[in-house]
């Protein structure tokens, strides 16, 4: 990805927040950056900034994007570009192509590693990592064919992330346990 | 449990005790989940939020932890109430705005609550004071796994927990620290410091949480990221780092003390003395002369009073709590006249 100032160099500083339900992106190269953090620490928030950098953000160009629509509730993803927020927890599953990507950005990561419900739906979750493996893997399969490299490289860490995490604790014994 | 009744109970988190409670205020996590069935409340159809609200209260009867709490509905409460609930860190600021099916959960000892339709279905949070945060996440484990087997959680094994916001996905929890730390900021070594935080993902924020500013020199530190390390080693990078900060806070005391005793008492004792005598003082004034009279209660240099008494103004000397008091509505004027009596009564010796 381009720096959205000068076009020119690889972003490495990536920007999201979300002020008064409006969420805003931007991506920049470390010497813009470094422009840029001066009038940045005045700010409280990035608003401001992008406020006067306008021309700068990107506009939504991906016509699937903008019509892309969560079955369940409704919401758009154009609806939760405007208002930062999803409307039900299917829209997970329905924008996960730019979500994927977007998590990332937040938080680094795109895999959760903490605790689980004890129950889903009334049902305890069975604990299978090596399944989970293997969907990982047809994932990635499908995306490379796919020729969605961005998702595909999250696919890729994340199974590099449980590979790691089975390596470092192997299975407790009483994994499997009795429901 | 009655809202009056809390007007005379000291919130745990006020209480004082806890370890380091000299620099830190309380310790405090919230974990954000949300039920699979319905619509995230910001977008859900009224009928919708009240059977949310109606789901949770049952679940909530069937939790042997959540025994002693009372379920509060916002709609229909006075505004004065309300606020009396967010001066109190038992609900956020925007929870108390709409109140459409919203309520909050409170127990006896205003250790647990958990928010109805704010920003998730469920926001719960347990409050400790002093620098107890493991013991927050004990007990709000405890909470969570209960009511997970009451309620259907939206969960993902790939995302975890699935949150109205995407910048709390994965665990859905926050855990912050309220520190207190005025040799930092009076030695101005305080930028500095929250240079090193912001650079950490960790965010800092004032008294009562997001939009707020730092002032009378109460720091809130929270972790920013919530995806991709598990609720252990996010606590982890929390202590660590607040065990880091309450280390300066003390050296920068201690040099304080020692290069600059004269200076340093003077401050206080100022500050002690309007606080004595003034007839007519605002909310912000009152912090900030209350956290000096917090550091000079810390280093010994104001005798009999205690921590506990200072923490105490903070929260009776705030708008909604004088207003409680009293059980009439005040204006800005009549609030300034009647906070500075209730300090002079207090820190009588």
């Amino acid at each position: 990805m381009l720096c959205d100032v000068c076009g020119k160099n690889q972003a490495t500083v990536h920007l999201t927040e979300i002020v008064d339900d409006q969420m805003t992106e931007l991506h920049l190269c470390e010497e813009c950056a470094r422009q840029k953090s001066e009038q940045m620490e005045q700010q409280f928030g990035l608003s401001d900034l992008l406020a006067g950098m306008a021309e700068f953000t990107k506009p939504v160009q991906d016509k699937e994007m903008v019509s892309v629509k969560c079955k369940k509730c409704g919401l758009t993803f154009t609806d939760f570009k405007k208002i930062g927020r999803l409307g039900c927890s299917e829209c997970y599953n329905a924008f996960r192509k730019y979500l994927a990507p977007l998590l990332k950005r937040i938080h680094g990561s795109s895999v959760h590693m903490g605790k689980k419900p004890l129950t889903i739906g009334g049902i305890a979750p069975k604990e299978d990592k090596e399944s989970d493996l293997s969907l990982l893997r047809q994932r990635l399969q499908k995306a490379v064919e796919a020729e969605e490299f961005e998702e595909a490289a999250s696919l890729r860490d994340q199974i590099r992330q449980l590979e790691k995490q089975q390596q470092a604790a192997p299975p407790a014994p009483d994994e499997g346990k009795k429901e | 449990m009655k809202l009056n009744d809390l007007m005379n109970h000291t919130s745990e988190w006020l209480k004082g005790t806890g370890p380091n409670s000299d620099i830190v205020i309380s310790s405090r996590i919230r974990l954000a989940r949300n039920l699979d069935k319905y619509p995230f409340p910001h977008w859900a159809k009224k009928e919708q939020s009240q059977e949310v609200n109606l789901t949770i209260e049952e679940a909530k009867a069937k939790v042997d932890f959540l025994k002693n709490t009372t379920t509060f509905q916002l709609a229909g409460m006075d505004a004065v109430d309300k606020q009396f609930f967010v001066e109190r860190h038992l609900m956020s600021y925007e929870h108390a705005q709409r109140q459409d099916s919203k309520a909050v959960i409170i127990d006896d000892e205003e250790i647990i609550s958990i928010m109805v339709n704010e920003e998730d279905h469920m926001r719960i949070q347990v409050m400790q004071s002093g620098f107890n945060i493991f013991e927050a996440w004990n007990i709000i484990n405890r909470i969570d796994d209960a009511l997970s087997q009451q309620l259907s959680y939206a969960f993902s094994s790939e995302w975890g927990y699935l949150t109205c916001c995407p910048t709390n996905t994965g665990t859905g929890m926050r855990g912050s620290v309220m520190l207190h730390l005025p040799a930092l900021v009076m030695t101005r070594h305080i930028n500095r410091v929250l240079a090193a935080i912001a650079k950490l993902s960790f965010t800092t924020r004032g008294l009562y949480g997001e939009g707020t500013q730092a002032s009378g020199n109460f720091f809130q530190i929270s972790n920013q990221v919530s995806l991709g390390h598990s609720e252990e080693e996010i606590i982890d990078n929390i202590n660590g780092l607040i065990r880091q900060i309450i280390e300066q806070e003390q050296q920068a005391r201690e040099s304080l003390v020692h290069q600059n005793r004269a200076m340093l008492e003077d401050r206080v004792n100022r500050s002690f003395g309007i606080l004595k005598s003034a007839y007519i003082i605002s909310s912000q004034e009152t912090v900030e002369l209350m956290s000096m009279l917090r550091l000079g209660s810390d280093l010994g240099m104001i005798k009999n009073i205690g921590r506990r008494t200072v923490n105490e103004l903070f929260i009776v000397t705030q708008p909604a709590h004088l207003q409680k008091l009293e059980n009439r509505k005040l204006t800005q004027q009549e609030r300034d006249v009647r906070r500075a009596s209730l300090i002079r009564e207090r820190l009588k010796i």
